[in-house]
């Protein structure tokens, strides 16, 4: 069974489709990522799949339960960790903490002794008297994980979870979503960053503009796009123009000018006609700073997905 | 980090009943407390307000209204009880709408809680602020003359009708707390409903001066029968019914109305 099933996922504000019928089937266990630029849909997406947005059109069932009619029971069973932190700033991490608990059920005690456990659990033992409002950036979104498993949800959202981030609170973010996976919590994660879901996801959905663009595996999104990524810089950035002319029509591949005015880089499909189309630079008398020839990264799939229109999705 | 903290708690799932929402609502009213111990500061409506009014008023109104300072308390304080609760009301707005812009009650909407406990528990946690407003201008009051001349037991009853009017009255701020935008834009449209009730009353003068539409409005008006009932059973011990009833029939309207019209618009703008 999908922990969670969409069809023709729809949300309309307005004029604008923000959500322009998403089809997901998300398995079980594991991390699955969605992955897109600012106002692609994913926080939308999230919101009605977690019950706090209504859905205008298709359907969608999270751990077997239609997110329309049995709400209730959907909400018993997951659990929210939106993009701004939603913490009572004027309480203490523990009294977060235990509001939810107490909330949720649990008995004064029962919920000071969880609230204790997690802030351990988190590195955050020392700050649980403080005012959330005097935390870190990082400290704000562990408190925030912390928060959304006081009762260990079957099905965990995280909207972009280290937006904003620096890197080792990243990784700590990341820790804690390898631990939560590993005790059975199915995790759907949404980020900008390939990196996080090269890093953390089992399967990725690539939307854009409301819609799923791919899906796949890492390492079948990335042999999608091509075996190989060809990036050249050039000496001369007034020769690009040519250059690109050039090595499109030996690569029979679309090129992409990079912000660097003297680079550019091609989706290879082979990389053997590779030397050959270098060597017509050089004879054309376009000379080479550098080049480098490597896998696509999650970014090149990215953009090669929803940069351009000439590249259609895969 | 162990596997042990990511499984090892879950209560068991409970339906939202009745029992349920007065259980989360308390929940929820013990944040609201804890907020008002940490910012002592958001009392200052309901502890300076008093004691301005007091002065003001009581020294500027009373020679012309009643001759005397002192005849004007006895009239105008039991009317200030109603007008303090009415403007501490207002505050329960602007938390709310500082909550909704701030996204902190996405996570409860998001759990197996009864639905209205957030709003529920706010207004409940108001209470202290009643009790506090209420206490402040009693006690200043009496620092300046004012005597209540009635019983213990109606000193009190007059306090709970208060409060519970400004917990009906209160979901007027909190249906305009969760349209507008901006807590900015609340105080102004607050300001412009509280002036014609608070105002337009018998609370600082005898409506027999009024234009005959204002004077309409203030007979009925729940300010004026809500400080006739409070003067009845502070001041003079008179017959109260038909302002009690006046004003349990307007706590009503108010609660019928509004209440069901904020948690609707609560759950569909969020939404």
């Amino acid at each position: 069974m999908y922990a969670i099933e969409t069809k023709g996922l729809t949300k309309v504000f307005g004029q604008h489709r923000a959500v322009d019928g998403v089809d997901l089937a998300i398995p079980a266990g594991g991390v699955y990522s969605v992955l897109g630029p600012n106002g692609a849909g994913k926080t939308t997406t999230i919101r009605m799949l977690a019950t706090l947005l209504p859905v205008d059109g298709g359907q969608a069932t999270v751990l077997g339960h239609d997110v329309a009619r049995e709400s209730g029971k959907v909400r018993e069973r997951i659990s929210l960790t939106g993009q701004y932190a939603s913490l009572d700033e004027d309480l203490t991490g523990v009294e977060n903490l235990v509001l939810i608990a107490r909330l949720l059920g649990h008995s004064r005690s029962s919920a000071q002794r969880r609230a204790t456990q997690l802030l351990g659990a988190f590195g955050l033992s020392e700050a649980g008297g403080r005012q959330v409002k005097t935390y870190s950036g990082g400290m704000r979104r562990r408190i925030d994980i912390a928060t959304s498993i006081v009762n260990t949800p079957d099905l965990l959202f995280l909207d972009e979870p280290t937006t904003g981030l620096d890197p080792r609170s990243r990784n700590q973010v990341w820790d804690i979503v390898r631990a939560l996976v590993s005790a059975g919590t199915t995790v759907l994660l949404t980020t900008q960053y390939l990196e996080e879901a090269d890093q953390l996801a089992d399967r990725i959905a690539v939307i854009d503009k409301g819609k799923v663009i791919a899906e796949g595996t890492p390492t079948e999104l990335k042999t999608s796009v091509g075996s190989g990524v060809l990036q050249v810089r050039l000496r001369d950035p007034e020769r690009r123009g040519a250059a690109a002319q050039l090595l499109g029509a030996a690569l029979g591949a679309h090129v992409q000018l990079d912000t660097d005015p003297a680079a550019l880089s091609v989706q290879v499909e082979d990389n053997d006609v590779v030397p050959r189309a270098l060597a017509e630079l050089t004879y054309s008398g376009i000379s080479i700073a550098d080049f480098a020839l490597g896998q696509p990264s999650l970014d090149e799939v990215f953009l090669s997905l929803t940069g351009n229109a000439s590249q259609p999705a895969a | 980090m162990t596997t042990a903290t990511m499984t090892a708690e879950r209560t068991p799932a409970k339906l939202v009943s009745p029992a349920k929402l007065v259980k989360d609502s308390f929940a929820m009213a013990w944040r609201g407390v804890l907020k008002i111990r940490k910012n002592p500061e958001q009392l200052s409506d309901v502890t300076l307000m008093p004691i301005l009014f007091l002065v003001m008023f009581g020294y500027i109104f009373g020679g012309a209204v009643q001759g005397s300072t002192e005849e004007y308390l006895q009239v105008f304080v039991p009317g200030l009880v109603v007008m303090i609760t009415i403007m501490a009301s207002m505050s329960a707005g602007i938390s709310l709408n500082t909550d909704v812009s701030k996204g902190v009650f996405d996570r409860f909407r998001a759990m197996p809680i009864a639905r209205s406990a957030p709003l529920v528990g706010a207004v409940v946690a108001d209470f202290v602020r009643y009790v506090v407003g209420i206490g402040v201008l009693l006690g200043f009051a009496a620092i300046l003359g004012f005597r209540i001349t009635t019983d213990p037991l109606s000193t009190l009853a007059a306090v709970a009708i208060a409060i519970a009017f400004g917990l009906a009255f209160c979901w007027i701020a909190m249906f305009i707390g969760i349209l507008v935008k901006s807590p900015g834009a609340l105080a102004g449209i607050m300001m412009a409903i509280v002036m014609p009730f608070t105002f337009g009353s018998n609370v600082f003068v005898p409506t027999e001066t009024m234009p005959d539409w204002l004077a309409a409005w203030s007979e009925i008006s729940p300010v004026s029968l809500l400080a006739d009932v409070m003067r009845g059973l502070l001041v003079d011990g008179g017959d109260i019914t038909g302002p009690l009833l006046g004003s349990l029939a307007w706590m009503g309207a108010l609660l019928a109305v509004f209440f069901p019209l904020t948690i609707r618009t609560y759950l569909r703008r969020l939404g």
